[in-house]
């Protein structure tokens, strides 16, 4: 045996192992505040690339971008007013279908589906966001257009009358703005209904047990209680559904009829920001046209930041209103 | 141990008054779990009866039959019955909605709705189809009065039930059950989790409401219980060991358990 201090082996391991905890709290340390500066750090580089590129079309043609229906490539007149209008207005559509739908489904989810169904119908409504949208487009093409021509739109405007009002009338040719946002709702739908399924589920078992034993009725617990109490998290969903109808590309392309007019009926075609990018960027050939459609771009981008901070407040105001 | 109830079941229906609630071998499973067994008591009207018990006998479930609250969860099951003035409250042609009217429930933990002061106290008259404004004031005044909150909220009716204290929130709780109406007040540990002026409160309240109706209160606080009820019942693990007036059982108690429990020997 040789001579070593009776307790200076576990001294220094003791020492040791303090050591490695200091440097593995510090590399976890570096590690995730890296990851954390990564994401704001992409964010702001991919503005500024954006509004760089953009730059020149913004100083040449100011506000025209958005006022003007006038794109013409040759002029170099670029007018974008009919793709904003037509991203506005197909996202709306989108949500006006989609939140009632995917409350209903949340609701129904949450509150009075039995427990073995609960998994596989979420699962499915889940499954929808996992479809490309190509796909979404194709069925739109084969699917959804067809019964919309055949069907819905003779429906709505002649057997319902909507056809007196300006937003229903006009030949059904099928591409249109009803087209888009029925196939942007179908994608917004599970965003939206995820979102409110798990806030609804979270709803505390004291308020719905407030509710009940006040003499509320199943209806009227989730009405007044649940609800109200999930509403800040719906928002949320809502606005969640609707940055992926504003951004959606592909499959709207294929549906909205790609024609640059403002019409006021749903079933006129025609444009989005993310369809006139995506159509004429391979075929953009002067430096002007490129940068206009980083402008249009840089336009969706401020869109989608404003509608985020919409969003932000509305939850923000629901969750004060909660507080105070 | 049925023995010590026998005297207190009466000899004929007629005996009951308004708010009398009954048990008959009441037992109760949350799916295979039994958690009680074979209760049979007689809460009288216009009286306080406290539950007391260690954790876990089944006082909550005992109090979440009288209003059927338990009905929420899955997979449970009774035998015997409850009943409230003679009619048993499991009988297929009872109104759930109309029982839970009756019967008011206030919990533990407060759970005020988000929304104003006034919209709480004024929700279960407003699910019953009372919308004129004059109305609701009358109700929610008299609701907040009878809760004794009125002075101190009259000025904020309109902000929220949040912004007040843990102690007044739950008198907003009281309020909001006051304003059905109730025959029956269940009270399940209403003040464990309120300072000492807010449970002394909350006491005196129990005291003067006890006039109009019948209180049930849960509570593990036994000098609360001793205080505030006229009749106690002591639980132990799903059966009920032992019920009678509040100064006998924490006197001279007649079983060996509920004296273990009250001394403070288990629990
Ligand atoms: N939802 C439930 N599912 C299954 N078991 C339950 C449920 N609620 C209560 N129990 C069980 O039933 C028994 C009685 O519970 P209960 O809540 O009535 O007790 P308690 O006397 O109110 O206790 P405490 O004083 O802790 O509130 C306990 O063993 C509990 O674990
Ligand atoms: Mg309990």
């Amino acid at each position: 045996m040789t001579a070593i201090p009776a307790d200076s082996a576990p001294k220094d391991r003791r020492r040791l192992a303090v050591h490695r905890v200091e440097i593995g709290d510090r590399i976890y340390e570096i590690l995730t505040t890296a990851c954390a500066l990564v994401v704001p750090a992409l964010v702001t580089a991919i503005a500024i690339a954006i509004f760089a590129a953009a730059w020149p079309a913004l100083t040449k043609l100011s506000a025209s971008i958005i006022t003007s229906s006038d794109w013409d490539v040759g002029a170099g007149r670029f007018g974008a007013a009919p793709a904003l209008f037509g991203t506005i207005v197909s996202s709306a559509v989108a949500l006006v279908i989609a939140t009632p739908l995917a409350i209903g489904v949340a609701i129904f989810l949450s509150e009075f589906s039995p427990r073995w169904l609960r998994q596989p119908v979420g699962f499915l409504v889940d499954l929808l966001a996992a479809v490309p949208s190509v796909v979404y487009g194709l069925w739109g093409i084969f699917v959804l257009i067809p019964m919309l021509r055949e069907h819905v739109m003779p429906f709505l405007r002649d057997t319902l009358h909507l056809g007196a009002t300006p937003f229903f009338s006009g030949a059904a040719y099928g591409p249109s703005m009803l087209a888009a946002g029925v196939i942007l709702a179908i994608m917004a739908l599970p965003y939206i209904s995820a979102v409110s399924r798990e806030v609804l589920l979270a709803v505390p078992r004291s308020q719905r047990e407030a509710a009940l034993a006040l003499g509320a009725t199943r209806w009227e617990m989730i009405r007044d209680a649940v609800v109200p109490y999930a509403k800040s998290g719906i928002i949320g969903g809502i606005m969640l559904g609707l940055g992926r109808a504003l951004g959606e590309t592909m499959a709207v392309t294929m549906v909205i009829g790609n024609r640059p007019e403002i019409s006021a009926s749903l079933f006129a075609p025609g444009y989005t920001m993310a369809s006139l990018i995506a159509n004429e960027f391979s075929e953009a050939t002067s430096d002007l046209h490129l940068s206009a459609l980083m402008a249009v771009g840089a336009v969706l981008f401020i869109i989608t930041l404003i509608v985020n901070a919409i969003a932000r407040w509305l939850v923000w105001q629901v969750s004060r209103e909660r507080a105070i | 141990m049925t023995a010590t109830l026998e005297h207190r079941l009466p000899k004929s229906r007629q005996a009951l008054q308004p708010g009398t609630i009954e048990a008959r071998d009441f037992s109760f499973w949350y799916g295979k779990k039994q958690a009680l067994n074979n209760i049979s008591l007689i809460v009288p009207p216009s009286s306080v009866t406290a539950l007391i018990g260690p954790s876990g006998c089944g006082k909550s479930t005992f109090l979440r039959s009288i209003n059927r609250l338990n009905d929420l969860i899955p997979g449970i099951r009774h035998e015997g019955d409850l009943s409230l003035d003679g009619q048993s409250i499991f009988d297929k042609d009872l109104d759930v909605v109309a029982l839970r009217q009756r019967v008011g429930m206030v919990f533990q933990r407060w759970n005020p709705f988000p929304k104003s002061i006034y919209d709480n106290v004024a929700y279960g008259a407003r699910i019953n189809g009372v919308t004129r404004s004059s109305e609701l004031d009358e109700v929610v005044e008299r609701s907040l009065r009878r809760a004794a909150l009125w002075d101190e909220v009259k000025d904020r009716l309109r902000t929220s039930a949040l912004g007040l204290s843990g102690g007044q929130q739950q008198r907003v709780c009281i309020a909001r059950a006051l304003a059905n109406q109730p025959e029956v007040l269940l009270l399940d540990e209403p003040a464990s989790a309120l300072d000492p002026g807010s449970t002394q409160k909350i006491e005196e309240l129990v005291y003067e409401l006890k006039r109009e109706l019948t209180i049930v209160i849960v509570t593990h606080n036994l000098q609360q219980a001793a205080r505030a009820s006229d009749h106690t019942a002591f639980f132990f693990s799903g059966q009920l060991v032992e019920l009678g007036p509040t100064d006998q059982i924490f006197t001279r108690p007649r079983e060996e358990r509920t004296d273990a429990y009250i001394t403070g020997r288990f629990g």
